[in-house]
C-alpha cells in the first residue's frame, strides 16, 4: 500500500488545464459508444416526450370520470390502453401525467441534493478538523429531525406549492450524499497529487473543484441513481400528508401505492405505472454507469 | 380441535400459533377466537378511551348496568332489574348479585364511585360528556360542583338510584357505553393509575386480561367468576391491533384470524366473488356528509347549498364507487334510528329523478348568479383516505355539470379536523357514528349552542335551535320525535350539510363462527359467540 | 484515534441537546394536537385533558419540564396510549426492531457486498448485467408493493409462512419482514459496491499488487475491497440507524411490534412525547453509527487521519 499513489488527478488536471474541451468531447464519445447508455437515453427521452405530449396522445382527459367503466381492464375499443382506475379515469393518461410530476420531482430534488451534498461533503472533508466536525454534526442533526415535521415546517413558512416538494425532498436527501463525498474526500486529500497541488500553491477552493470533486464522482453518480427512486417514492408519502400533489393530478408514487392495494383485483392499476417507474430507473442506472465509465480516465 | 386443523394446513414447524397453542394448556378443548381489531386500545381504563376497537376489547372485561345482547339490543347487565319514575328522571337499579374477578362483590357504591370518577376533571376523560344527562354531571366535569353532588347514590349495597337532569329516553342504552361502566373501587384506590395492568386489573365481564403487548396483541381468558360463565363458550380471545385493512383481509384468508372487524371498500368486488358467505355487511347508525361553511360567501346563500346537494348523484356513489351496500342518504338521521317515530325527514326532492334534480340545481345556480360563464370555484377538503378521495373525485365530477369547479384538497386527519374546528374550510368531508341510538345524537351536531364545536359549518337557525331545545325537555317520546323531525326538516331545507350516504358495518366472519347476528350497532359480544 | 472517538462522544451530548430543542418546537408548529380527534371534544373536557398533561402551560415551561424529565430518564407518557409511557412503548418495540433490523442489515451487507464485488469483477459480462438488473428491480419495487406481494404469495397462495403478526417471536413470522426489509438494502449496497469496486480495481495500487503476483483473492479482499468499501460504509451509517429504528410500512403490513411505526404514527397522532422519544433514540443511533463509520474510514484507508486540532 506504500506505493499506492494515484495519478488520476494529475492526468485529469493536466487534461483539464491543457485541453479541457477535448476531455469532455472524449467523455461524450465514450458515452456514445456505450450501447446500454445510448439505448437508455432513447427510452428515457421517449418517456419524457410521452409525458410532455400526454394530452394529445389519448382521447381521454386525465380527470374525466367514466361512470360505466370503473376499474375496467385494458380495453382497446374504448381506447383505455392501460385500463381505468377506481373512479373510472383512464390509466394511460394518468400514468403519463404522473410521469410529469415524478420526473420533475426526481430531477429537481436530486439536483438540489447533489449540489448541496457534494459541496457540503467536499468542503467538510477537505477542511477537516473543527470545520469538518461542525459541518458533520449539522448533518447528524438534520438526519435526526423528524422528516414529516420538517416538511410541515417548510409548508408553514413558505405556503403550499409544488416547488416545496422539491425543496423539502432535496433538503433531506443531500445528507447521505454529503457523507459519501466527505468519506471520499478524506481518502483522496492525502494523496500525492493533492499534496503536489498544495505545494505548488493552488488555492483550496480550486483544489476542491478541480481535484477532489472529480475524483469522488464515481460513487456520487451511483448514489444519484439511487436517490432518484427514493425521491419519487417519498413524494407519495408527502402527498399522503396532503403536502404533495393534489387530485386530480397524480404522480407515479401515488398511482403505485393505489395500485398496490388492488394488486389482485385490478393488476393493471399497479403494473403500468410500476413498469414506467422501473423502466426509468433502469435507464438512469445504465446512463449513470455509462457516465461514470466515460468520465473515468483509467478505463480504455 | 378446529384450531389444530386450521394450523396443520401449513407447516406446523413454522407456525407461531402452534407455540401459542402448545402453551395454552390441555390440547383439543381450548377454543381461541382471533380478531383483527384494526386499532390499539388507547387504554384498558374504560374512563380513558374513545375508539370502537377499544370498546370491543373492554366489552369483554367490563359490564355496565345494562349491556349489549347478542344482536346489539340493550339487555340487563350488572343490574338485574330497574324502575323508572313517572317523569322519567329517576332510575332505580337493582344490582345483580355478582362479583368482581377477584371475588369481591360488585356494589352500588362501585357505580357511584365510577360515575364520579369519570366526571372528575383530573381523570381527563375524553368522553365524559356522554354522562351529562345525569344531574350535575356537567357542572362536576367543568369543575363547578363537587363530585358528591352527582345525581347518583347507593341506597344500599345492591340498590342504585340515578337522577337525570331531564328525561332521557336513550338513557338505558347509553348505560351500555363504556363511559357508564363500573371500575372496581377497591382496586383503583389501592393501585392508582396502575390498576389496569395485567395482574392487577379486575373486571366484572366475561373475560379477564391475560396479556397486553403494545402493537402485538391483547389476550383475554375466560373469567370463571363471571355471573353467566356457564354460557360463555370461547375460552380465549386474541385481538390484533394492526391497522392495515388489506393486510387484515389477507390474515383472514390465511386463517390467522376468525373475525376481521372491517375491510376496505375497494376490495368489495373481490370479496363478493371469493368470500360471499364471510363478507357481512349491515346498516350502521352513521352518516357520511359534507358540511358547508355557511358563514362564508357565497355559501351563506341557501340556493347554492341546495344546488350543490341536488347535483350529487348519491346512487352513483353508493352503487358504482363504494359498492359495499352503503345506502344513499337523503336525511341527516339514518332511518332505523330508535325513538324517531315517523322516521327521518327527507329532503323534499328525494322522489324526483336525477335529471330533474340537475335542472333544478342549474336553475338555482343561475338565480344565485352563477353559471357556465361564471363558474363557482371553491375548495373541497377531505382527510387522506382512499374512500374519501374516490368520493371527492366523483362529487367534483358531478358538480361540473352545474358549473361548479371544486378544487380537491386532502390533508392528514389532524390538519383536516383542525381546519374544520376553526372554520377554516369551504366545503369538507365529515362523518358521524352514533354514540347512542337516538336522533338527538345526530341533530345536536347542527345546534349553534356555544361549545358545539362539532357544528363545523356554523349552522345557526333559530327555528332549528328552538325546536331542539324544546325536544330536550319533552318526556313524551312521540312529541319529542315530532319536534326533532320538524327540526331535521328545517335543516334539510337549509342544507348546511350535504348528507351523502348512511354507513354500513363491514366484517369478515369465518364460517366457523356461530351466533353472529348482523345489527345496526355492529355489536357482537364474544360471550354470545361460539366456534365450530 | 481513541482520543478522537472520545471527543466525538463528548460532542454528542450538545448535538443531542440541539436536536431535542429544535424538534420540540418544530413539532408544535404542526396544526392539530394530540387530543384533536375526528370527533371533537367539548372545550371544557379538552381543558381538563390538557391540564392533566401540562399541555396548557406556556410552551417554554413545557420545554423545560420535558428536558428536565429526560435528564432524569423520564420521557413522559404517551398521549395516545394512555396506559403506557414512552419508555414502555420503546422497550416493547425494541426487541422486534433490533432483531428484524439487525438480521436485515447483516444480510444486506453480506449479500450486497458479495453481489456487488462479483458484478464488478465480471464487469459488463452477462453476470454483471444479471446482478445489476436484479438489484435495480429491488430498488424499483417499493416496499409497499414488495411486502404485500410477499404475503400474498407465501402467506395466502402457498400457505408456507404466516401472513402477519409477531407470533410470540417465532422464526417463521420474521422471515418475510426480514426479506422485505433486506431486499432494497441488498440492492443499494450491491450498486454502491460495484461502482466503487470498478474504480478501485483500476487504481495503481491494485495493479501493483497484481503485478507482484499476489493471489487474485488476496488482491481483491485485502486491497481492492478495502478501498472500495468507503462509499458503502458512508451509506451504511445512517442506513443502519434507519433500519434498526424500523420501517412503518413493513411494521404495518406485517403487523409487527417495532418502534418505527411510533415515529410516523406518533407524528400523525401528534403524540409529541412518543415522537420525541423515538427521535432521541434514532438520533443517538445516527450519531453512534456515523462515529463508527468515521472510525472505519481510518481502518479501511490508512491515509485517512483525524488530526488533532
Amino acid at each position: 500500500m506504500a506505493n499506492a499513489g494515484n495519478t488520476t488527478g494529475l492526468v485529469l488536471d493536466a487534461a483539464g488545464m491543457v485541453q479541457g474541451r477535448s476531455l469532455w468531447a472524449d467523455a461524450r464519445r465514450r458515452l456514445m459508444r456505450n450501447k446500454a447508455a445510448v439505448a437508455s437515453m432513447i427510452i428515457l427521452s421517449v418517456i419524457a416526450l410521452l409525458a410532455v405530449f400526454a394530452p394529445w396522445l389519448s382521447p381521454h382527459a386525465y380527470d374525466e370520470v367514466y361512470w360505466e367503466r370503473i376499474q375496467a381492464p385494458p380495453d382497446f375499443a374504448a381506447a383505455h390502453w392501460f385500463g381505468t382506475d377506481g373512479n373510472g379515469r383512464d390509466m394511460f393518461v394518468r400514468t403519463l401525467y404522473g410521469a410529469r410530476v415524478s420526473l420533475m420531482v426526481g430531477i429537481l430534488a436530486t439536483t438540489v441534493s447533489l449540489l448541496i451534498g457534494v459541496t457540503w461533503g467536499a468542503v467538510a472533508g477537505f477542511a477537516g478538523g473543527r470545520t469538518d466536525n461542525l459541518m458533520m454534526r449539522f448533518v447528524d442533526i438534520m438526519y435526526s429531525l423528524p422528516f414529516m415535521f420538517f416538511v410541515i415546517l417548510l409548508m408553514v413558512i413558505f405556503g403550499r406549492n409544488i416547488f416545496m416538494i422539491f425543496i423539502a425532498l432535496g433538503a433531506v436527501e443531500w445528507l447521505t450524499m454529503a457523507r459519501i463525498v466527505r468519506g471520499q474526500t478524506l481518502s483522496i486529500k492525502h494523496k500525492e497529487f493533492i499534496e503536489a497541488a498544495h505545494a505548488s500553491g493552488v488555492s483550496g477552493a480550486r483544489i476542491v473543484t478541480r481535484h477532489i470533486i472529480p475524483n469522488a464522482l464515481g460513487p456520487v453518480i451511483v448514489y444519484v441513481t439511487l436517490t432518484v427512486p427514493q425521491v419519487i417514492l417519498v413524494e407519495s408519502f408527502i402527498s399522503f400528508l396532503g403536502l404533495g400533489v393534489q387530485e386530480p393530478l397524480t404522480s407515479w408514487g401515488v398511482l403505485i401505492s393505489e395500485g398496490a392495494r388492488q394488486m389482485e383485483t385490478a393488476p393493471w392499476m399497479l403494473v403500468f405505472p410500476a413498469t414506467f417507474l422501473a423502466a426509468t430507473l433502469f435507464c438512469l442506472n445504465f446512463i449513470g454507469d455509462g457516465l461514470r465509465d466515460a468520465l473515468d480516465p483509467h478505463d480504455r | 380441535m378446529q384450531t389444530l386443523i386450521s394450523i396443520t394446513r401449513r407447516t406446523v414447524l413454522f407456525t407461531a400459533l402452534a407455540v401459542t397453542f402448545a402453551l395454552a394448556g390441555p390440547a383439543g378443548a381450548e377454543k381461541i377466537l382471533r380478531v383483527a381489531n384494526f386499532g390499539e386500545p388507547e387504554s384498558l381504563d374504560p374512563h380513558k378511551v374513545s375508539g370502537v376497537w377499544t370498546h370491543r376489547v373492554l366489552r369483554d372485561i367490563f359490564m355496565g348496568l345494562t349491556t349489549e345482547g347478542q344482536g346489539g339490543e340493550t339487555i340487563a347487565g350488572a343490574a338485574e332489574s330497574w324502575t323508572v319514575s313517572a317523569d322519567g328522571t329517576v332510575y332505580t337499579f337493582k344490582i345483580r348479585d355478582h362479583v368482581w374477578s377477584d371475588g369481591k362483590p360488585v356494589t352500588a357504591d362501585d357505580f357511584v364511585y365510577s360515575f364520579r370518577r369519570i366526571l372528575l376533571p383530573e381523570t381527563a376523560a375524553e368522553y365524559a360528556s356522554l354522562m351529562y344527562p345525569m344531574k350535575n354531571a356537567e357542572a362536576i366535569n367543568t369543575g363547578k360542583a363537587a363530585a358528591e353532588t352527582l345525581g347518583a347514590r347507593a341506597i344500599d349495597a345492591r340498590t342504585l338510584e340515578v337522577t337525570l337532569r331531564a328525561p332521557t329516553p336513550y338513557f338505558l342504552t347509553q348505560l351500555t357505553h363504556y363511559t357508564a361502566w363500573p371500575v372496581p373501587k377497591h382496586v383503583v384506590e389501592k393501585h392508582g393509575d396502575a390498576w389496569n395492568k395485567p395482574g392487577t386489573i379486575v373486571g366484572n365481564g366475561p373475560y379477564l386480561l391475560e396479556e397486553w403487548v403494545p402493537s402485538t396483541h391483547v389476550k383475554l381468558v375466560r373469567n370463571p367468576k363471571f355471573y353467566d360463565a356457564g354460557s360463555v363458550k370461547i375460552d380465549r380471545v386474541v385481538y390484533y391491533p394492526g391497522e392495515d385493512r388489506v393486510a387484515g383481509q389477507k390474515r383472514f384468508r390465511a386463517g390467522e384470524v376468525e373475525i376481521a372487524t372491517d375491510f376496505s371498500s375497494d376490495q368489495i368486488d373481490w370479496l363478493h366473488k371469493n368470500l360471499p358467505k364471510e363478507t357481512r355487511i349491515a346498516p350502521y347508525l352513521g352518516i357520511y356528509y359534507y358540511p358547508i361553511n355557511t358563514t362564508k360567501a357565497p355559501f351563506n346563500d341557501k340556493r347554492i347549498r341546495q344546488a350543490m346537494s341536488l347535483a350529487i348523484n348519491r346512487e352513483a356513489i353508493t352503487n358504482k364507487v363504494l359498492k359495499s351496500g352503503e345506502i344513499p342518504a337523503y336525511s341527516f338521521v339514518p332511518p332505523g334510528t330508535p325513538n324517531y317515530a315517523s322516521g327521518p325527514s327527507y329532503m323534499q326532492w328525494k322522489g324526483i329523478s336525477y335529471k330533474e334534480r340537475l335542472a333544478q340545481a342549474n336553475k338555482l345556480m343561475s338565480e344565485a348568479g352563477y353559471g357556465p360563464d361564471n363558474p363557482l370555484k371553491f375548495t373541497l377538503s377531505y382527510n387522506t383516505s382512499e374512500n374519501h378521495k374516490r368520493i371527492a373525485i366523483a362529487v367534483a365530477a358531478m358538480w361540473k355539470q352545474i358549473g361548479v369547479q371544486a378544487e380537491l384538497f386532502n390533508s392528514e386527519v389532524k390538519v383536516h379536523y383542525d381546519a374544520l374546528k376553526s372554520g377554516d374550510f369551504q366545503v369538507a368531508r365529515a362523518g358521524w357514528v352514533a354514540d347512542y341510538p337516538d336522533p338527538q345524537n345526530f341533530l345536536f351536531l347542527l345546534e349553534s349552542k356555544s361549545g358545539s364545536s362539532l357544528n363545523y359549518g356554523r349552522y345557526d337557525n333559530n327555528e332549528f335551535n328552538s325546536l331542539m331545545d324544546k325536544a330536550g325537555v319533552t318526556s313524551d317520546l312521540d312529541a319529542r320525535a315530532m319536534l326533532m323531525a320538524k327540526a331535521e326538516a328545517q335543516a334539510m331545507e337549509d342544507q348546511p350539510v350535504i348528507p351523502i350516504y348512511y354507513y354500513v358495518s363491514k366484517n369478515l366472519v369465518s364460517q366457523r363462527i356461530v351466533g353472529w347476528v348482523d345489527n345496526a350497532r355492529d355489536s357482537h359480544p364474544v360471550r354470545f359467540l361460539d366456534l365450530k | 484515534m481513541l482520543a478522537y472517538a472520545l471527543r466525538r462522544l463528548l460532542v454528542a451530548v450538545p448535538t443531542l441537546f440541539i436536536i431535542v430543542t429544535i424538534a420540540f418546537f418544530m413539532i408544535r408548529i404542526a396544526p392539530g394536537g394530540p387530543f384533536d380527534r375526528e370527533r371533537a371534544i367539548p372545550p371544557e373536557i379538552e381543558k381538563n385533558i390538557l391540564a392533566a398533561y401540562d399541555l396548557d402551560l406556556p410552551l417554554w415551561q413545557q420545554y423545560l419540564k420535558y428536558v428536565g424529565g429526560v435528564l432524569q430518564g423520564d420521557f413522559g407518557p404517551s398521549y395516545k396510549y394512555r396506559d403506557f409511557t414512552v419508555l414502555d412503548l420503546i422497550a416493547s418495540g425494541l426487541p422486534a426492531s433490533l432483531q428484524l433490523g439487525g438480521i436485515a442489515i447483516v444480510l444486506a451487507v453480506l449479500f450486497g457486498i458479495t453481489a456487488g464485488t462479483f458484478a464488478a469483477l465480471s464487469q459488463n459480462s452477462r453476470y454483471d448485467y444479471l446482478i445489476m438488473a436484479g438489484a435495480m428491480t429491488g430498488i424499483a419495487i417499493p416496499n409497499f408493493v414488495m411486502a404485500p406481494l410477499l404475503t400474498l404469495v407465501f402467506g395466502v397462495y402457498l400457505s408456507l409462512l404466516p401472513v402477519a403478526g409477531w407470533g410470540d417471536g417465532a422464526l417463521a413470522n420474521k422471515i418475510l419482514p426480514v426479506i422485505a426489509l433486506a431486499l432494497p438494502q441488498i440492492a443499494y449496497i450491491a450498486r454502491l459496491t460495484r461502482g466503487s469496486m470498478i474504480e478501485t480495481l483500476s487504481q495503481n495500487y491494485v495493479r501493483t499488487a497484481r503485478a507482484k503476483g499476489l493471489r487474485e483473492r488476496i488482491v481483491i479482499v485485502r486491497h481492492a475491497l478495502r478501498g472500495a468499501l468507503l462509499p458503502v460504509v458512508s451509506y451504511l451509517g445512517p442506513a443502519t440507524a434507519q433500519i434498526i429504528t424500523g420501517s412503518v410500512v413493513i411494521e404495518t403490513i406485517f403487523d409487527f411490534p417495532g418502534i418505527g411505526r411510533h415515529f410516523v404514527q406518533g407524528a400523525l397522532n401528534r403524540d409529541y412525547t412518543v415522537v420525541m422519544g423515538v427521535m432521541i433514540f434514532y438520533a443517538t443511533l445516527i450519531i453512534l453509527f456515523n462515529l463508527l463509520v468515521d472510525l472505519a474510514y481510518a481502518l479501511l484507508d490508512p491515509k485517512v487521519k483525524y488530526e488533532q486540532r
